[in-house]
């Protein structure tokens, strides 16, 4: 433990295992260090909630009824519902939104006994890949200001990499988890879809959300996956699975798994130009752990961003016809009528990002269109998965490139919606496959981080938590912490 | 489907189907901004997808079924706390019937 910003969970676990500090000295340790922040990482800041749950979580301990995780702080993102504090996706449609009930992730992440310090920042209702399209404003990336922390969970990326949490939810639906996690250099996993209930979690895309941790290493990922993961009677799409190895990764116990076969997508790679050594470097270290590669093709890799964004923008506008201003949400002044209700209460209410992929969706599933547009993107999706289910009949885990390059500039993409759509190439595939990936850093390119994605076939999260521990063991770029934290 | 091809954008028509009402001047940027969206889009047309089944759900699963039983029941005050305007247990919008 060299600095105490920067401990991990299961640090913090065993330090108040071993009454090294309390839950409340180091809750308050976190809110402290959140108030004289300026990232605008956070949206809502839950102290007394966050205080209180740590003098509870001490008295337990003390008593002799403690869970391990206890009395550990964490972050979640702002499109989770709890019970009784505002929950705003970031829209204005949201803004003054009190759920009535937990999410399924957060209410099982407070069985742990995990103290929530606050919700964060993120793109308005997850659509984006910068963070600036938060209602509540972009976010620094602690990296850089002025930097993006990358999105739709940039305010989650930012809170970890800053020292400002432990570790944080996130959700994904196109590399909402990635993405920021590689920008920010820190953990970020993506878990197989239908692995984390999605209930209580505000809808984007149905059949592409889903929850996962965002970490300062592989390890805290297993430990927060595990609290999260489960299934769920309320998630139409949970999976019901019993693997054991869930039990262990709650307590931070992962095997690492022996001489793998990794294939390396050509697709990917050579789009690749100033970071390609990195990915050199980090092969040649898995290779002396005793694991092999070989090239593979993704022959469908380049169709992903167009079906994506069919699908993704057609379960987008169905999802999002639910704020009509009537029963929650933003409602607009004087309506006229019923439809100047509806019409103008959306208008005001979305951003600018959101109507765009509502429009897109809308587009996608009108009369004449349907076929031409979400039936091809729903066949192109199927190619796409079987181009990840040949691949994995030669090797048992893929690695790639999270993203084209490190963080970029604020302003520099927003008025030029292909470009950010852009840079979701490299995980928008894996998200259309439904497929575990996680997201750790593994290098710096002009002094900011970069990340590699290891990917797995359906709900071996084992093989990717593994080969990322038993790599972040052998170097040291997790524990690389940004000038300004320090 | 390689044969299909793009067709002019209505917004008037998408906006009116999505109930948003645009403004003259996020029209011209959204008018442009779905033309290039659609375009990207498009490059998916090449794709020869003969034969192939589409795919909802990327692990091919199909919806639960439960008993249709009653397993949980809310308290409509809870949810009305939300509402921007309610009276008497209902939602108020304006008058839809003269």
């Amino acid at each position: 433990m060299t600095d105490k910003r920067f401990t991990t969970i299961y640090e913090i676990a065993e330090g108040l295992a071993s009454s090294a500090f309390s839950s409340e000295e180091i809750t308050q340790d976190y809110l402290d260090r959140i108030a004289t922040d300026t990232s605008n990482a956070f949206i809502t800041v839950t102290e007394d909630e966050a205080l209180a749950t740590a003098r509870d979580q001490d008295r337990a301990r003390a008593a002799g009824k403690s869970t391990w995780l206890g009395g550990v702080p964490m972050a979640h993102k702002d499109i989770f519902c709890t019970a009784g504090i505002r929950t705003t996706a970031a829209s204005r449609m949201l803004e003054n939104f009190i759920a009535p009930y937990d999410a399924t992730v957060v209410s099982r992440i407070q069985a742990q006994g995990m103290v929530m310090l606050g919700k964060t920042n993120m793109d308005e209702f997850a659509m984006g890949s910068s963070n600036e399209n938060s209602y509540f404003g972009a976010v620094d990336n602690p990296w850089g200001e002025r930097l993006v922390p990358g999105g739709s969970s940039g305010g989650s990326a930012a809170v970890v990499a800053a020292g400002l949490a432990p570790a944080a939810t996130g959700t994904d639906t196109g590399g909402s988890i990635r993405q920021p996690a590689s920008l920010c250099g820190i953990t970020g996993l993506k878990p197989t879809y239908g692995r984390v209930s999605r209930y209580g979690m505000i809808a984007f895309a149905s059949s592409l959300d889903q929850a996962g941790p965002m970490t300062q290493d592989a390890r805290d990922a297993a430990i927060l996956l595990a609290a999260m993961a489960g299934f769920d009677e309320r998630d139409s799409t949970s999976a019901n699975r019993k693997d054991a190895w869930l039990g262990d990764a709650l307590r931070g116990l992962i095997v690492h798994p022996q001489s793998l076969k990794i294939g390396l997508p050509r697709e990917y790679f050579q789009l690749l130009k100033d970071t390609g050594t990195l990915f050199e470097a980090l092969q040649h270290t898995l290779e002396q752990l005793g694991h092999t590669f070989i090239e593979i093709e993704l022959p469908h890799t380049d169709a992903a961003i167009p079906a994506y964004y069919v699908i993704a923008g057609a379960e987008a506008s169905t999802n999002l016809s639910r704020y009509d201003g009537v029963r929650f949400g933003h409602r607009c002044e004087n309506p006229d009528s019923l439809e100047d209700l509806y019409q103008r209460s959306r208008t005001e209410g979305f951003g600018p990002e959101v109507k765009r992929r509502i429009l897109t969706g809308t587009y996608a599933l009108s009369i004449g269109y349907y076929d031409a547009y979400y039936v091809k993107a729903q066949q192109v999706r199927r190619l796409l998965a079987e181009d990840f289910a040949r691949a994995f009949d030669q090797v048992d885990v893929i690695l790639a490139p999270t993203t084209l390059g490190g963080a970029f500039a604020q302003d520099a993409l927003t008025t030029d919606p292909l470009a950010m759509y852009s840079q979701d190439k490299f995980t928008v595939p894996v998200s259309l496959a439904g497929l575990p990936a996680i997201s750790m850093p593994c290098g710096h390119h002009e002094g900011l981080p970069i990340g590699a994605q290891i990917i797995a076939p359906p709900f071996r999260e084992d093989l990717v938590l593994g080969l990322a521990d038993a790599y972040q063991t052998e170097t040291d770029w997790h524990l690389q912490h940004p000038e300004q934290a320090i | 489907m390689a044969d299909h091809e793009a067709q002019p954008i209505d917004l008037d028509h998408l906006s009116r189907l999505a109930r948003l009402s645009l403004s003259p001047l996020d029209r011209a940027a959204l008018t442009q901004d779905l033309e290039n969206i659609i375009g990207m889009i498009d490059a998916m047309q090449a794709i020869d997808t003969d034969g192939v089944e589409p795919m909802a759900n990327p692990l091919d699963a199909t919806q639960r079924l439960r008993s249709d039983q009653v397993t949980e029941t809310v308290d409509p005050t809870v949810f009305q706390a939300n509402a921007p305007e309610t009276e008497g247990g209902y939602y108020l919008v304006p008058r839809v019937v003269e």
